[in-house]
């Protein structure tokens, strides 16, 4: 994904550039950070005026200077990752197999050997300014007799640091896979950054102690039942000796040392206090807002323009940023809504608000299919269409249907399936921002919007004509060609996700492979059934509730500024618009918004869709996504609301289908 | 400037006032006369909720619930409730009350711990006096009602766009009339208690914020719904940890965000209500947040503290201008409707202030003065009346056109009642308050609650509360200078009764059309 992208001029001149400001200012608050630890890990009560001359001294000395810089590229790095890492659309494993795919995914792998790694050297760095007691590895025995020879022994809580390091490198890595931590949400108001750090930093603090709290249980725990491992064998490399004068710390008696665990606990916190605030800075910086032109004066700088920005498919951030940028000109800048209305000099078109209508329409209308596509699913009680019902086009292919399950669970997507439709009005916005949930495993983390259902999707549901001018319900489409789609219950059942082969253009209709497919898809269910009864298969298989619900509206921030976007310049239009350019179009976006209110409607119906997500305890992944659809469908009810109230009964003009214009009318009355 | 002196006497006592018309209060001796008024538009009922058969909330009090549990329970279940339930301070009162069954020196501590604390917040205290006062006296004190505390009608709250409003009852339920149904569904909750504010979410046929004791509610009342008691699940728990009592709430105008005020919180929360996601704004000093109001074209947002210091929000990215009061905290505002001008009171004053925005020059320097409230007496028939005093709420109607104040009074001289002064406004070519009268209801009933009508077709209407229970609708029929008229005339209310208001009246609406 970012080899494709690495190109876009946005993420070279904006989204680097942010990064690299974030990380900047990471390692300007490391000395801070640094300076508030060195105050806490020496803290000794009884002797204050002691403690504080120490503390100045070891921050004034230049032993201290390594470290600094230690946890300066340590700093680096972590942002460096921070920046490869992140995501604006979760990927949200349906199943606990799913969840298992994306920990032991070899991208994943590297994240966590290299935190791994980092963890060490912050806690490096941590146990030698923390104290004499740690700094060194090796020291030499204090319980020798023979004072002639000094032996070196094994400083146990130099190594009891190190190994803590890894593991809260290790347990960040992987609360990051399970709290989708790489993800990034934009916030729902706008703030100044300086504002927005100072007002979430005492959170951030308060998680990196909790976090660090939990770390520190977990750590002492493992350590107490596995610590000898590890230390049976830095003893043997490096050829060293226990000190039998001091108690081991595998057992009750040297782990229950307060001091130990305070210290432990404060470097925790330090180490996880750095990394969060890096962060944190990072997703700050990456969502401020970017005003992108409406339009430009010179021929080279159209790229860069909104209308031209939205259609993009690969940089999401950068069309989630245009889209949030939509949300705002159209909501608080007369004059930018003057240049959406605006026509084309010459020829008198109006361009602009050509393409961002139509990119928004195509948005909220691939929104529509999915969910289409999703209910009919489920309300075939989960079981995955059989082919010959389905579509003829599919009979040939689906025969190798099992097959490519499993290569699904291998994480590799067909890029042959790529099927361009020309004509198609959803193929940019499909391919784009596709849905990273149709597949019920999300598998690809390189790519997660590239699933081949998506794809299939694209390819093959091109409905008869173009979406909006046309009336069209969900009732409508689902007569249209049925299709594969987020078939959510089949993992349920445990099997292999069902995806039909990713081919479906060819149409041969053959009755010999229809046979197969039938003999398959039998096969198919006495293999299923087997494995529904083995309890760690089910439990591994089984469906997360409401995950599949999160999935479907995961990118659902794009579709809420569209939807605000659209709205607010449809209501400016009202008294702004001098040509009269939305008038042309308010047909369509008023069917397109009544269609897709329907779909969300029906979806709010099945179950798991309208309950509530727990609310998480101070953790520092972002839950936003879970409540995504209740954001989508309250924003959607305004955006009509906000026609509504604005044209009034004008709207009874408006040429669109008897069926939408009873819905309207209930909007008219206030009345949904 | 305006002083209440230039106003009309009021209505002897016994008189009502029913609308206005033609610039004139007409008045009458009983309150049904909206009924026989004008047939194609919804009258709004007239109701009356008596204080006598609205039974408040019996609370648990925390001294009479020991009475209540098991004393055999062992220590440490009662220390595990009294955490549960009254925290830390609750665990260490526990631990100092049960004397010889814990070690002395358990016993000494927590005792010190607790003196600490109680000093600690006695001090914190001191800083903030209404950090002292419990849940209801908070609310009380803070709310726009006045004497919410015996108030039979604890709040009310007008749909924006509909003809529906909500009224919030001494006995914690809500109760929602409609214009298009009978029914009229009650809305009762677990933890809807102390209701202080309601608030209808802008651009949405059903949603209702409550700001309760604890939390803030948000009721999904489906207009469809014939049901009369909509169960408990239509209602969403919005809370935060350290942000109750919530006394104010205000929805953004364009019904996206929703945002909740607590005077022992010093931040102010912006909600995504349907995401339930909320964002802290806090901001040194003030000591917390009693009312908010956004001004209606949503650039910004009022918030006054319970010291002498507001503040004025710019919704867009929300930086705040400080506006430190001299004499007390800031007790009501309201904006303008196109949102450039505040008009504001401050306790211990008896003046209106007004600050005016605008896009070109920034904010306001200082505030202006615009109407003198200080004590008047009218000599009546019978008796003399006294008018004036400090502001207990402003609401100013939709069309800007007419602000009514609600003036204290005081409660303990018969003659100085808490009145509705209703003044004109003009804001061009300056902006000015102009009299107009005043309004009264029942012998005996004082006013406690105003609110205008969010898009009344022929001027405006006031709804007031009265402390007998009962909700009038006061119309002002006039016509508009900003919207534009399409119906004609205004329908004027017929009154057989009354010949000379028809003389008039024709005169009116030849003018008109």
């Amino acid at each position: 994904m970012f080899s494709v992208s690495q190109n876009c001029w946005f993420i070279r001149k904006v989204v680097t550039w942010r990064a690299v400001a974030s990380i900047a200012w990471s390692v300007l608050l490391l000395p801070v950070t640094t300076t508030l630890f060195v105050f806490l890990v020496r803290l000794s009560l009884f002797h204050p005026v002691q403690w504080i001359a120490e503390c100045f001294a070891l921050l004034t000395a230049p032993s201290t200077i390594f470290p600094l810089f230690l946890l300066s590229g340590v700093v680096l790095v972590i942002g460096f990752f921070n920046l490869k890492y992140y995501t604006v659309v979760p990927s949200i494993p349906c199943s606990r197999v799913a969840l298992l795919a994306k920990l032991l995914h070899p991208r994943q792998c590297v994240h966590s050997l290299v935190h791994c790694a980092v963890g060490m050297v912050v806690m490096w760095c941590a146990s030698v300014i923390a104290g004499v007691r740690y700094r060194t590895l090796s020291s030499p025995c204090t319980g020798s007799e023979s004072g002639s020879v000094p032996e070196t022994c094994l400083n146990e809580y130099h190594l009891f640091f190190l190994l803590a390091g890894a593991f809260m490198g290790y347990s960040h890595s992987f609360l990051g896979v399970v709290q989708n931590m790489n993800y990034v949400s934009f916030q729902i108001i706008l703030q100044y950054k300086y504002m927005r750090f100072k007002g979430s930093l005492a959170s951030v603090v308060k998680c990196g102690a909790l976090q660090s709290l939990h770390s520190v249980r977990n750590y002492v725990a493992l350590y107490y039942f596995f610590g000898h491992l590890p230390r049976a064998w830095i003893l043997n490399m490096l050829n060293l000796q226990m000190d039998s004068a001091l108690c081991s710390l595998d057992s009750l008696a040297g782990l229950l040392d307060p001091s130990l665990l305070y210290h432990l606990w404060i470097s925790g916190t330090f180490l996880l206090l750095t990394w969060y605030i890096t962060v944190l800075l990072f997703r700050i910086y990456v969502t401020e807002p970017y005003r992108f032109p409406v339009q430009s004066t010179f021929a080279e700088d159209t790229d860069q323009c909104l209308p031209k920005v939205l259609t993009e498919k690969d940089v999401l951030v950068m069309k989630f940023l245009a889209l949030q940028d939509l949300a705002l000109l159209a909501r608080y800048s007369p004059s930018c809504r003057q240049e959406v209305f605006s026509l084309s000099q010459p020829g008198g078109h109006p361009h602009n608000w050509n393409a961002i209508s139509k990119e928004c329409l195509a948005l909220l209308g691939e929104l529509t299919q999915r969910l289409v596509a999703h209910h009919d699913t489920v309300a075939s009680n989960g079981r995955a269409k059989r082919p010959s019902v389905s579509s003829d086009a599919r009979s040939v292919s689906s025969g190798n249907s099992v097959m490519s399950g499993a290569e699904d669970l291998l994480q590799t997507p067909h890029p042959s399936s790529i099927i361009k439709t020309p004509g198609s009005v959803f193929k940019s916005s499909m391919m784009g921002l596709s849905s990273p949930m149709t597949v019920p495993f999300t598998p690809d983390l390189e790519s997660p919007f590239s699933s081949p259902a998506v794809r299939r999707l694209a390819g093959h549901q091109v409905p008869p004509s173009p979406w909006y001018g046309s009336v069209q319900s969900p009732h409508v489409m689902r007569r249209g060609p049925k299709l594969w789609s987020t078939s959510t219950d089949s993992q349920a059942n445990g099997s292999p996700p069902p995806t039909p082969a990713p081919t479906p253009s060819t149409l041969r209709p053959e009755q010999k492979s229809s046979f197969l497919a039938q003999w398959l898809q039998n096969r198919k269910e006495q293999v299923k059934s087997f494995l529904t009864k083995r309890v760690m298969i089910a439990y591994l298989f089984n469906k997360l509730p409401e995950a599949s619900s999160q999935a479907l509206f995961a990118d659902s921030q794009a579709h809420i500024w569209a939807l605000e976007g659209l709205s607010h310049l449809v209501a400016a239009s009202f008294s702004e618009d001098k040509y009269g350019v939305v008038q042309t179009t308010l047909p369509s976006i008023l069917s397109c918004m009544l269609t897709l209110q329907e779909a969300v409607d029906r979806h709010f119906k099945l179950p798991h869709a309208s309950s509530k997500p727990v609310k998480t305890t101070c953790s520092m992944g972002d839950a936003t996504y879970k409540t995504l659809r209740f954001a989508l469908r309250a924003a959607l009810k305004t955006a009509i609301y906000r026609i509504t109230s604005t044209f009034g009964e004008h709207l009874n003009a408006v040429c669109i289908s008897v069926e939408h214009q009873k819905r309207l009318q209930q909007f008219m009355e206030y009345r949904e | 400037m305006c002083s209440l002196a230039l106003f009309p006497p009021p209505l002897p006592s016994g008189q009502i006032t029913l609308y206005e018309t033609n610039n004139e209060f007409v008045s009458g001796k009983s309150p049904n006369y909206y009924e026989k008024q004008i047939t194609q538009h919804w009258d709004p009922p007239s109701l009356c909720f008596h204080r006598e058969t609205l039974k408040p909330h019996s609370r648990p009090e925390s001294s009479s619930k020991a009475a209540f549990l098991d004393h055999k329970d062992t220590l440490w279940m009662r220390s595990a409730g009294a955490w549960r339930d009254a925290g830390l301070s609750g665990l260490l009162d526990e631990i100092t009350n049960s004397a010889g069954k814990v070690p002395k020196w358990l016993t000494m501590s927590s005792g010190c711990i607790l003196a600490l604390l109680r000093w600690m917040s006695s001090f914190h205290g001191s800083l903030f006096p209404h950090l002292t006062l419990s849940g209801e006296e908070m609310v009380a004190e803070f709310s726009e009602v006045l004497d919410w505390l015996d108030s039979a009608v604890r709040s009310f709250a007008w749909h924006p766009h509909t003809d529906k409003f909500a009224v919030a009852l001494l006995d914690d339920s809500i109760k929602i009339y409609n214009s298009r149904s009978a029914t009229a569904p009650t809305l009762k909750h677990r933890l809807q208690r102390s209701v202080s504010a309601m608030q209808w979410k802008p651009l949405c046929a059903s949603v209702l914020a409550v700001a309760c004791h604890t939390c803030m509610l948000i009721w999904h009342v489906d207009p469809n719904s014939l049901s009369t008691r909509p169960s408990s699940g239509c209602a969403q728990v919005l809370s935060h940890p350290g942000h109750s009592p919530v006394t104010s709430i205000a929805w953004s105008p364009s019904g996206s965000l929703l945002v909740s005020a607590s005077p022992v919180d010093t931040a102010m929360m912006v909600w995504d209500v349907a995401a339930e996601i909320c964002v802290p704004l806090q901001r040194v000093g003030g000591g917390g947040v009693t009312n908010l109001s956004w001004s209606p074209d949503g650039s910004r947002l009022w918030a006054a503290t319970p010291s002498a210091l507001f503040r004025v929000w710019e919704t867009k990215m929300w930086t705040c201008e400080r506006w430190p009061c001299l004499r007390g905290r800031c007790q009501a505002g309201c904006w303008s409707p196109d949102g450039s001008r505040l008009l504001f009171s401050v306790q211990g004053e008896t003046v209106i202030y007004a600050l005016t925005f605008s896009h070109m020059t920034g904010g306001p320097k200082s505030a202006a003065v615009v109407a003198d409230l200080s004590e008047t007496t009218f000599t009546g028939l019978d008796s003399d009346l006294r008018v004036g005093g400090e502001v207990q709420s402003l609401a100013w109607d939709p069309t800007g056109e007419r602000l009514a104040v609600l003036l204290k009074g005081n409660a303990e001289i018969s003659s100085h009642p808490a009145i509705i002064a209703v003044f004109k406004t003009r804001s061009s070519p300056i902006f000015e308050l102009l009299p107009c009268g005043f309004v009264r209801g029942e012998v005996g009933a004082e006013p406690r609650l105003i609110q205008f009508h969010s898009h009344f077709q022929h001027g405006a209407l006031l709804t007031v509360c009265w402390s007998n229970g009962r909700i009038s609708h006061v119309p002002f029929y006039f016509v508009s200078m900003g919207r534009p008229h399409s119906g004609g005339s205004p329908p004027l209310p017929h009154f057989t009764s009354k010949t000379e208001d028809y003389s008039t009246l024709t005169l009116y609406t030849e003018q008109v059309s």
